[in-house]
Protein backbone atom coordinates (compact mmCIF):
# COMPACT_ATOMS: atom_id res chain seq x y z
CA UNK A 1 0.00 0.00 0.00
CA UNK A 2 3.13 2.32 0.39
CA UNK A 3 4.30 3.46 -2.92
CA UNK A 4 0.79 3.06 -4.06
CA UNK A 5 2.10 2.92 -7.40
CA UNK A 6 -0.67 3.43 -9.01
CA UNK A 7 -2.02 2.91 -12.09
CA UNK A 8 0.90 0.78 -12.29
CA UNK A 9 -1.90 0.80 -10.00
CA UNK A 10 -4.64 1.85 -12.09
CA UNK A 11 -3.74 -0.47 -15.11
CA UNK A 12 -3.00 -3.92 -14.20
CA UNK A 13 -2.59 -7.48 -14.24
CA UNK A 14 -3.96 -9.51 -15.91
CA UNK A 15 -1.53 -12.54 -14.08
CA UNK A 16 -3.05 -16.25 -14.08
CA UNK A 17 -2.04 -16.21 -10.21
CA UNK A 18 -2.21 -19.65 -8.92
CA UNK A 19 -5.06 -19.54 -6.59
CA UNK A 20 -4.80 -20.55 -3.45
CA UNK A 21 -7.46 -23.17 -2.14
CA UNK A 22 -8.95 -21.47 0.37
CA UNK A 23 -12.92 -20.18 0.05
CA UNK A 24 -15.29 -19.73 2.28
CA UNK A 25 -15.35 -23.52 3.69
CA UNK A 26 -12.54 -23.17 5.17
CA UNK A 27 -12.91 -21.58 8.15
CA UNK A 28 -9.16 -20.91 9.83
CA UNK A 29 -7.27 -17.57 9.42
CA UNK A 30 -5.18 -18.85 6.84
CA UNK A 31 -6.31 -21.89 4.72
CA UNK A 32 -2.70 -21.94 3.20
CA UNK A 33 -0.14 -24.54 5.32
CA UNK A 34 2.45 -23.26 3.61
CA UNK A 35 2.88 -19.82 5.26
CA UNK A 36 3.91 -21.52 8.55
CA UNK A 37 7.27 -21.65 7.03
CA UNK A 38 6.82 -18.64 4.93
CA UNK A 39 10.14 -16.84 6.04
CA UNK A 40 8.39 -13.74 7.77
CA UNK A 41 6.23 -15.61 10.03
CA UNK A 42 7.69 -15.33 13.55
CA UNK A 43 5.42 -17.60 15.60
CA UNK A 44 1.92 -17.97 16.11
CA UNK A 45 -1.06 -15.91 18.04
CA UNK A 46 -3.61 -18.99 19.86
CA UNK A 47 -7.16 -17.82 19.14
CA UNK A 48 -10.56 -19.86 19.47
CA UNK A 49 -10.94 -19.25 15.66
CA UNK A 50 -7.47 -21.04 15.50
CA UNK A 51 -3.87 -20.47 15.02
CA UNK A 52 -2.89 -17.18 13.82
CA UNK A 53 0.30 -16.59 11.96
CA UNK A 54 2.60 -13.30 13.93
CA UNK A 55 4.23 -11.71 11.03
CA UNK A 56 7.39 -9.79 11.09
CA UNK A 57 7.51 -5.83 10.89
CA UNK A 58 11.18 -6.10 10.02
CA UNK A 59 11.94 -6.46 6.04
CA UNK A 60 15.20 -9.34 5.57
CA UNK A 61 17.51 -8.33 2.69
CA UNK A 62 15.42 -11.68 1.33
CA UNK A 63 12.21 -9.41 1.84
CA UNK A 64 14.22 -6.10 -0.39
CA UNK A 65 15.79 -9.23 -3.21
CA UNK A 66 12.28 -10.26 -3.46
CA UNK A 67 10.99 -7.39 -3.60
CA UNK A 68 13.34 -6.03 -6.32
CA UNK A 69 12.54 -9.02 -8.07
CA UNK A 70 8.78 -8.55 -8.35
CA UNK A 71 9.49 -5.47 -9.84
CA UNK A 72 11.86 -6.90 -12.88
CA UNK A 73 8.80 -9.57 -13.39
CA UNK A 74 11.30 -12.36 -11.91
CA UNK A 75 9.49 -15.47 -10.49
CA UNK A 76 6.31 -13.12 -9.35
CA UNK A 77 3.90 -15.31 -8.53
CA UNK A 78 6.30 -17.16 -5.63
CA UNK A 79 5.71 -13.93 -3.32
CA UNK A 80 1.81 -14.20 -3.53
CA UNK A 81 0.98 -13.39 0.31
CA UNK A 82 -1.61 -16.63 1.56
CA UNK A 83 -4.54 -14.94 2.21
CA UNK A 84 -6.07 -14.81 5.35
CA UNK A 85 -5.43 -13.04 8.79
CA UNK A 86 -2.65 -12.42 10.56
CA UNK A 87 -1.54 -10.95 13.68
CA UNK A 88 1.29 -7.75 13.88
CA UNK A 89 2.65 -7.91 17.77
CA UNK A 90 0.06 -9.16 20.42
CA UNK A 91 -3.36 -8.19 19.17
CA UNK A 92 -6.44 -8.44 21.57
CA UNK A 93 -10.15 -8.41 20.94
CA UNK A 94 -9.57 -4.25 21.05
CA UNK A 95 -7.39 -4.37 18.54
CA UNK A 96 -7.49 -2.56 14.88
CA UNK A 97 -8.63 -4.60 12.27
CA UNK A 98 -6.65 -3.33 9.18
CA UNK A 99 -7.01 -4.86 5.57
CA UNK A 100 -4.84 -5.36 2.83
CA UNK A 101 -3.96 -6.88 -0.80
CA UNK A 102 -1.70 -10.05 -1.20
CA UNK A 103 0.72 -8.40 -3.31
CA UNK A 104 4.47 -8.76 -2.04
CA UNK A 105 5.48 -5.56 -2.03
CA UNK A 106 2.15 -4.38 -1.20
CA UNK A 107 2.07 -6.27 1.90
CA UNK A 108 5.77 -5.92 3.11
CA UNK A 109 5.58 -1.79 3.08
CA UNK A 110 2.14 -2.45 5.05
CA UNK A 111 3.84 -5.01 7.59
CA UNK A 112 7.20 -2.79 7.61
CA UNK A 113 5.20 0.25 8.98
CA UNK A 114 3.72 -1.38 12.20
CA UNK A 115 6.82 -1.89 14.30
CA UNK A 116 5.87 -2.30 17.85
CA UNK A 117 2.02 -2.34 17.11
CA UNK A 118 -0.82 -4.86 18.34
CA UNK A 119 -2.84 -5.07 15.37
CA UNK A 120 -5.27 -7.88 13.25
CA UNK A 121 -4.06 -7.96 9.45
CA UNK A 122 -6.57 -9.27 6.98
CA UNK A 123 -4.94 -10.59 3.89
CA UNK A 124 -7.04 -10.77 0.78
CA UNK A 125 -6.79 -12.78 -2.65
CA UNK A 126 -5.89 -10.02 -5.24
CA UNK A 127 -4.20 -12.57 -7.32
CA UNK A 128 -1.18 -11.21 -5.97
CA UNK A 129 -1.90 -7.30 -7.53
CA UNK A 130 -1.72 -4.18 -5.47
CA UNK A 131 -4.50 -2.37 -3.65
CA UNK A 132 -5.32 -0.23 -6.38
CA UNK A 133 -4.83 -2.12 -9.88
CA UNK A 134 -6.77 -4.75 -7.78
CA UNK A 135 -9.95 -2.91 -6.96
CA UNK A 136 -10.29 -1.43 -10.25
CA UNK A 137 -10.41 -5.41 -11.47
CA UNK A 138 -12.87 -5.87 -8.59
CA UNK A 139 -10.46 -8.67 -7.03
CA UNK A 140 -9.78 -6.16 -4.67
CA UNK A 141 -13.68 -5.53 -3.83
CA UNK A 142 -16.78 -5.66 -1.91
CA UNK A 143 -17.01 -9.61 -2.55
CA UNK A 144 -13.96 -10.78 -1.17
CA UNK A 145 -13.73 -8.28 1.63
CA UNK A 146 -17.14 -9.60 2.94
CA UNK A 147 -15.70 -13.57 2.04
CA UNK A 148 -12.86 -12.84 3.74
CA UNK A 149 -14.14 -11.34 7.18
CA UNK A 150 -16.26 -14.77 6.83
CA UNK A 151 -13.50 -17.20 6.18
CA UNK A 152 -11.20 -15.95 8.66
CA UNK A 153 -13.46 -15.63 11.75
CA UNK A 154 -12.34 -12.37 12.59
CA UNK A 155 -15.70 -11.49 14.27
CA UNK A 156 -14.85 -14.43 17.37
CA UNK A 157 -11.39 -12.55 17.54
CA UNK A 158 -12.46 -8.27 18.02
CA UNK A 159 -14.89 -6.49 19.87
CA UNK A 160 -15.44 -3.73 17.90
CA UNK A 161 -16.84 -4.02 14.13
CA UNK A 162 -14.39 -1.50 12.59
CA UNK A 163 -12.05 -2.37 9.28
CA UNK A 164 -8.89 -0.18 8.40
CA UNK A 165 -8.81 -0.43 4.18
CA UNK A 166 -6.50 1.85 2.49
CA UNK A 167 -8.17 4.67 0.34
CA UNK A 168 -7.63 3.27 -3.03
CA UNK A 169 -9.38 0.17 -2.73
CA UNK A 170 -12.50 2.63 -2.26
CA UNK A 171 -12.32 2.13 -6.31
CA UNK A 172 -13.70 -1.74 -5.71
CA UNK A 173 -15.08 -1.44 -2.36
CA UNK A 174 -18.42 0.17 -1.39
CA UNK A 175 -18.48 0.49 2.49
CA UNK A 176 -21.83 0.57 3.16
CA UNK A 177 -22.48 -2.71 1.45
CA UNK A 178 -20.00 -4.30 3.42
CA UNK A 179 -21.24 -3.12 6.43
CA UNK A 180 -24.68 -4.44 5.36
CA UNK A 181 -23.24 -7.61 4.43
CA UNK A 182 -21.14 -8.20 7.85
CA UNK A 183 -21.74 -5.65 10.32
CA UNK A 184 -18.41 -4.73 10.12
CA UNK A 185 -18.05 -1.09 9.20
CA UNK A 186 -15.22 -0.22 6.33
CA UNK A 187 -12.98 2.72 7.12
CA UNK A 188 -10.95 4.29 4.51
CA UNK A 189 -7.86 5.05 5.69
CA UNK A 190 -4.58 6.80 4.30
CA UNK A 191 -3.40 6.16 0.76
CA UNK A 192 0.22 5.70 2.20
CA UNK A 193 1.11 3.00 4.54
CA UNK A 194 3.16 5.36 5.72
CA UNK A 195 0.77 7.74 7.61
CA UNK A 196 -0.86 4.57 8.42
CA UNK A 197 0.35 5.08 12.20
CA UNK A 198 -0.40 8.51 12.61
CA UNK A 199 -4.12 7.79 10.94
CA UNK A 200 -4.73 4.89 14.12
CA UNK A 201 -3.31 7.01 16.74
CA UNK A 202 -5.05 10.19 15.43
CA UNK A 203 -8.83 8.52 14.07
CA UNK A 204 -8.46 10.97 11.85
CA UNK A 205 -7.39 11.09 8.03
CA UNK A 206 -5.69 14.86 7.23
CA UNK A 207 -6.19 16.14 3.40
CA UNK A 208 -3.00 15.20 2.89
CA UNK A 209 -3.64 11.72 3.74
CA UNK A 210 -6.23 11.46 1.39
CA UNK A 211 -3.91 12.39 -1.79
CA UNK A 212 -2.02 10.77 -4.02
CA UNK A 213 1.42 11.17 -5.36
CA UNK A 214 3.53 10.67 -8.60
CA UNK A 215 7.07 11.65 -7.40
CA UNK A 216 9.99 10.90 -8.99
CA UNK A 217 11.11 7.88 -7.11
CA UNK A 218 7.49 6.80 -8.07
CA UNK A 219 8.06 7.03 -11.33
CA UNK A 220 11.49 5.49 -11.33
CA UNK A 221 9.82 2.60 -9.47
CA UNK A 222 7.59 1.63 -13.00
CA UNK A 223 10.09 1.60 -15.27
CA UNK A 224 11.43 -1.72 -14.95
CA UNK A 225 7.85 -3.03 -15.04
CA UNK A 226 7.45 -1.21 -18.41
CA UNK A 227 10.37 -2.09 -19.74
CA UNK A 228 9.94 -5.82 -18.76
CA UNK A 229 6.87 -5.88 -20.55
CA UNK A 230 8.32 -3.84 -23.74
CA UNK A 231 11.20 -5.86 -24.12
CA UNK A 232 10.22 -8.67 -26.61
CA UNK A 233 8.33 -6.30 -28.63
CA UNK A 234 10.83 -4.07 -29.37
CA UNK A 235 13.56 -6.35 -29.64
CA UNK A 236 11.33 -8.43 -32.18
CA UNK A 237 11.16 -4.83 -34.27
CA UNK A 238 15.15 -3.90 -33.63
CA UNK A 239 16.39 -7.38 -35.00
CA UNK A 240 13.71 -6.62 -37.93
CA UNK A 241 15.63 -3.77 -38.50
CA UNK A 242 19.00 -5.52 -38.62
CA UNK A 243 17.22 -7.97 -41.22
CA UNK A 244 16.26 -5.65 -43.52
CA UNK A 245 19.30 -3.85 -43.40
CA UNK A 246 20.99 -6.28 -45.88
CA UNK A 247 18.52 -5.70 -48.63
CA UNK A 248 19.93 -3.62 -51.53
CA UNK A 249 19.37 -3.32 -55.54
CA UNK A 250 22.80 -5.60 -55.58
CA UNK A 251 20.84 -8.38 -53.13
CA UNK A 252 20.76 -9.58 -49.84
CA UNK A 253 24.38 -8.83 -48.75
CA UNK A 254 25.37 -10.08 -45.20
CA UNK A 255 28.21 -7.12 -44.87
CA UNK A 256 25.13 -4.32 -44.66
CA UNK A 257 24.00 -6.24 -41.51
CA UNK A 258 26.65 -5.41 -39.85
CA UNK A 259 27.28 -1.76 -41.83
CA UNK A 260 23.70 -0.51 -41.51
CA UNK A 261 21.30 -2.97 -39.64
CA UNK A 262 23.42 -2.68 -36.86
CA UNK A 263 23.09 1.13 -36.13
CA UNK A 264 19.56 0.75 -37.25
CA UNK A 265 18.70 -1.82 -34.49
CA UNK A 266 20.97 0.08 -32.02
CA UNK A 267 18.97 3.51 -32.67
CA UNK A 268 16.06 1.74 -32.67
CA UNK A 269 16.29 0.65 -29.46
CA UNK A 270 18.03 3.71 -28.02
CA UNK A 271 15.38 5.44 -28.72
CA UNK A 272 13.03 3.15 -27.34
CA UNK A 273 14.83 2.95 -23.96
CA UNK A 274 15.74 6.52 -23.88
CA UNK A 275 11.80 7.00 -24.05
CA UNK A 276 10.78 4.23 -21.25
CA UNK A 277 13.67 6.17 -19.28
CA UNK A 278 13.80 9.38 -19.88
CA UNK A 279 9.90 10.17 -20.64
CA UNK A 280 8.84 9.40 -16.99
CA UNK A 281 11.61 11.03 -15.03
CA UNK A 282 11.22 14.44 -17.66
CA UNK A 283 7.29 13.90 -17.57
CA UNK A 284 6.50 17.02 -15.56
CA UNK A 285 8.74 19.11 -17.29
CA UNK A 286 7.65 18.10 -20.92
CA UNK A 287 5.36 20.67 -22.52
CA UNK A 288 1.88 20.18 -23.09
CA UNK A 289 -0.32 17.88 -21.71
CA UNK A 290 -0.99 15.13 -23.96
CA UNK A 291 1.78 12.10 -23.03
CA UNK A 292 1.81 11.88 -26.85
CA UNK A 293 2.69 15.50 -27.08
CA UNK A 294 5.45 15.23 -23.97
CA UNK A 295 6.86 12.18 -26.36
CA UNK A 296 6.96 13.31 -29.51
CA UNK A 297 8.88 16.21 -28.00
CA UNK A 298 11.51 14.25 -26.55
CA UNK A 299 11.37 12.30 -30.24
CA UNK A 300 12.03 15.02 -31.48
CA UNK A 301 15.25 15.84 -28.99
CA UNK A 302 16.43 12.16 -29.81
CA UNK A 303 16.13 13.23 -33.59
CA UNK A 304 18.43 16.57 -33.47
CA UNK A 305 20.93 14.60 -31.67
CA UNK A 306 21.00 12.20 -34.28
CA UNK A 307 21.14 14.21 -37.02
CA UNK A 308 24.12 16.40 -35.24
CA UNK A 309 25.68 12.85 -34.57
CA UNK A 310 25.46 11.75 -38.02
CA UNK A 311 26.68 15.29 -39.74
CA UNK A 312 24.39 15.83 -42.63
CA UNK A 313 26.63 16.34 -45.13
CA UNK A 314 29.16 13.91 -45.28
CA UNK A 315 26.71 11.29 -46.52
CA UNK A 316 25.09 10.27 -49.74
CA UNK A 317 21.34 10.47 -50.69
CA UNK A 318 21.05 6.73 -49.15
CA UNK A 319 22.69 8.52 -46.10
CA UNK A 320 20.44 11.14 -46.10
CA UNK A 321 17.19 8.79 -46.70
CA UNK A 322 18.14 7.22 -43.68
CA UNK A 323 17.88 10.20 -41.57
CA UNK A 324 14.47 11.79 -43.42
CA UNK A 325 13.31 8.15 -41.82
CA UNK A 326 14.71 8.20 -38.23
CA UNK A 327 13.55 11.79 -38.23
CA UNK A 328 10.21 10.58 -38.38
CA UNK A 329 10.04 7.19 -36.80
CA UNK A 330 11.94 8.25 -33.52
CA UNK A 331 9.31 10.89 -32.70
CA UNK A 332 6.50 8.77 -33.42
CA UNK A 333 8.00 5.54 -31.60
CA UNK A 334 8.93 8.22 -28.25
CA UNK A 335 4.99 9.28 -29.16
CA UNK A 336 3.58 6.08 -28.71
CA UNK A 337 5.91 4.86 -25.96
CA UNK A 338 4.78 7.74 -23.59
CA UNK A 339 1.81 7.45 -24.55
CA UNK A 340 1.60 4.09 -23.04
CA UNK A 341 2.69 5.42 -20.27
CA UNK A 342 -0.54 7.04 -19.42
CA UNK A 343 -1.10 3.42 -17.92
CA UNK A 344 1.45 3.77 -15.32
CA UNK A 345 0.78 6.95 -13.66
CA UNK A 346 -1.36 8.03 -10.71
CA UNK A 347 -3.68 10.87 -12.62
CA UNK A 348 -4.92 10.06 -16.10
CA UNK A 349 -8.59 9.55 -16.59
CA UNK A 350 -9.85 6.91 -19.89
CA UNK A 351 -11.72 9.60 -21.09
CA UNK A 352 -8.56 11.81 -21.33
CA UNK A 353 -6.53 8.96 -22.85
CA UNK A 354 -9.33 8.24 -25.07
CA UNK A 355 -9.36 11.77 -26.58
CA UNK A 356 -5.59 12.02 -27.03
CA UNK A 357 -5.39 8.67 -28.87
CA UNK A 358 -8.17 9.49 -31.11
CA UNK A 359 -5.37 12.50 -32.61
CA UNK A 360 -1.78 11.18 -32.05
CA UNK A 361 -2.87 7.39 -32.83
CA UNK A 362 -3.20 8.17 -36.72
CA UNK A 363 -0.57 10.62 -36.39
CA UNK A 364 1.77 7.99 -34.93
CA UNK A 365 1.01 5.26 -37.22
CA UNK A 366 1.37 7.42 -40.49
CA UNK A 367 5.06 8.70 -39.49
CA UNK A 368 5.74 5.34 -38.78
CA UNK A 369 4.64 4.12 -42.20
CA UNK A 370 6.60 6.70 -44.36
CA UNK A 371 9.49 6.70 -41.88
CA UNK A 372 9.98 2.79 -42.51
CA UNK A 373 8.97 2.89 -46.45
CA UNK A 374 11.57 5.84 -46.81
CA UNK A 375 13.97 4.02 -45.07
CA UNK A 376 13.16 0.92 -47.15
CA UNK A 377 14.05 2.80 -50.62
CA UNK A 378 17.21 4.25 -48.71
CA UNK A 379 18.53 0.14 -49.06
CA UNK A 380 17.84 0.52 -52.80
CA UNK A 381 19.51 4.02 -53.82
CA UNK B 1 1.76 23.51 -18.92
CA UNK B 2 4.17 21.88 -17.34
CA UNK B 3 3.62 19.29 -13.89
CA UNK B 4 1.41 16.62 -13.86
CA UNK B 5 -1.73 17.81 -14.79
CA UNK B 6 -3.92 16.00 -17.61
CA UNK B 7 -5.98 17.11 -20.11
CA UNK B 8 -8.66 19.73 -19.34
CA UNK B 9 -12.92 19.45 -19.69
CA UNK B 10 -12.18 15.65 -20.59
CA UNK B 11 -13.94 13.73 -17.59
CA UNK B 12 -16.93 12.40 -17.46
CA UNK B 13 -17.70 13.22 -13.60
CA UNK B 14 -20.37 14.87 -12.47
CA UNK B 15 -22.02 15.99 -8.92
CA UNK B 16 -25.91 16.47 -8.47
CA UNK B 17 -25.72 18.66 -5.29
CA UNK B 18 -29.74 18.57 -5.07
CA UNK B 19 -29.09 15.17 -4.59
CA UNK B 20 -25.85 15.03 -2.34
CA UNK B 21 -26.62 14.34 1.91
CA UNK B 22 -23.85 15.83 2.74
CA UNK B 23 -22.01 12.52 3.62
CA UNK B 24 -18.46 13.89 2.89
CA UNK B 25 -17.44 10.32 1.64
CA UNK B 26 -16.74 11.03 -2.10
CA UNK B 27 -14.14 13.98 -0.24
CA UNK B 28 -12.56 11.08 1.75
CA UNK B 29 -11.75 8.54 -1.02
CA UNK B 30 -11.05 10.90 -3.63
CA UNK B 31 -6.96 10.97 -4.39
CA UNK B 32 -7.08 14.21 -6.08
CA UNK B 33 -8.72 16.40 -3.79
CA UNK B 34 -11.42 16.88 -6.49
CA UNK B 35 -14.07 17.75 -4.00
CA UNK B 36 -14.60 19.90 -1.13
CA UNK B 37 -17.70 20.04 1.57
CA UNK B 38 -19.26 23.63 1.56
CA UNK B 39 -22.51 24.13 3.54
CA UNK B 40 -23.13 20.49 3.70
CA UNK B 41 -22.96 19.46 0.48
CA UNK B 42 -20.14 18.04 -1.64
CA UNK B 43 -18.67 20.62 -4.26
CA UNK B 44 -16.60 19.61 -7.27
CA UNK B 45 -13.36 22.14 -7.03
CA UNK B 46 -10.92 20.75 -8.95
CA UNK B 47 -12.39 18.50 -11.97
CA UNK B 48 -9.59 18.17 -14.43
CA UNK B 49 -7.73 16.53 -11.32
CA UNK B 50 -10.25 13.34 -11.73
CA UNK B 51 -8.85 10.10 -13.07
CA UNK B 52 -12.11 8.54 -13.31
CA UNK B 53 -11.15 6.05 -10.59
CA UNK B 54 -14.70 5.62 -9.69
CA UNK B 55 -14.22 5.15 -5.73
CA UNK B 56 -16.46 8.01 -5.10
CA UNK B 57 -19.22 6.99 -7.06
CA UNK B 58 -19.07 3.25 -5.91
CA UNK B 59 -19.57 4.93 -2.07
CA UNK B 60 -21.66 7.60 -2.74
CA UNK B 61 -24.57 6.59 -1.02
CA UNK B 62 -27.20 8.88 -2.52
CA UNK B 63 -26.21 8.69 -6.18
CA UNK B 64 -25.20 11.98 -6.54
CA UNK B 65 -21.83 11.34 -7.97
CA UNK B 66 -21.75 9.36 -11.14
CA UNK B 67 -18.59 9.02 -13.39
CA UNK B 68 -17.41 6.56 -16.24
CA UNK B 69 -14.99 4.49 -14.29
CA UNK B 70 -11.89 3.18 -16.48
CA UNK B 71 -8.42 2.45 -16.69
CA UNK B 72 -6.74 5.89 -18.07
CA UNK B 73 -4.23 3.48 -19.79
CA UNK B 74 -3.80 3.39 -23.63
CA UNK B 75 -2.40 -0.30 -24.02
CA UNK B 76 -5.43 -1.09 -21.87
CA UNK B 77 -7.97 0.46 -24.44
CA UNK B 78 -6.04 -0.85 -27.68
CA UNK B 79 -6.14 -4.08 -26.61
CA UNK B 80 -10.09 -3.28 -25.84
CA UNK B 81 -10.55 -1.91 -29.19
CA UNK B 82 -8.73 -5.31 -30.53
CA UNK B 83 -11.13 -7.24 -28.35
CA UNK B 84 -14.05 -5.80 -28.96
CA UNK B 85 -14.27 -5.44 -25.07
CA UNK B 86 -13.91 -2.33 -22.65
CA UNK B 87 -10.44 -1.60 -22.13
CA UNK B 88 -8.75 -4.53 -20.79
CA UNK B 89 -5.61 -4.06 -18.40
CA UNK B 90 -3.32 -6.42 -19.64
CA UNK B 91 0.10 -5.25 -18.08
CA UNK B 92 1.69 -6.27 -15.02
CA UNK B 93 1.62 -3.68 -12.12
CA UNK B 94 4.29 -2.43 -9.64
CA UNK B 95 4.06 -1.18 -6.01
CA UNK B 96 1.69 -0.07 -4.15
Amino acid sequence: MDATSPKSGKCCCSIAAPTTADGIASLQPVADQAVWSAPWVQGKVATPAGDVPRVSTSLTWADRLGGWKVRWAIGRMRYLIPPGLYAVGDPTDESPVLVTANYKLTFDSLRSQLADRDVWLIVLDTKGINVWCAAAKGTFGTDEVVRRIQATRVAELVSHRVLVLPQLSAVGVCAREVLNRTDFRPVFGPVYATDLCEFLDGGIKTPEMRLVHFSLRDRLAVVPVEMVHAAGKLLTVAVCFFLLAGLGSDGYSPERLMSVGLPSAVVFLATSLGALVLGPVMLPYLPGRPFALKGLWLGLLFSAVLACGTGLDAIGIGGRLDLAAWCLIIPAVASFLLMNFTGCTTFTSVSGVRREMRKALPAQLLATFVGVATWLVGRFV
Amino acid sequence: MFGLRYLRNAVTLTLNEATCNGCGMCVSVCPHGVFRMENRKAKVVDRDACMECGACARNCPSEAVTVKAGTGCAMAIIIGAIRGTEPSCGCSCDSD
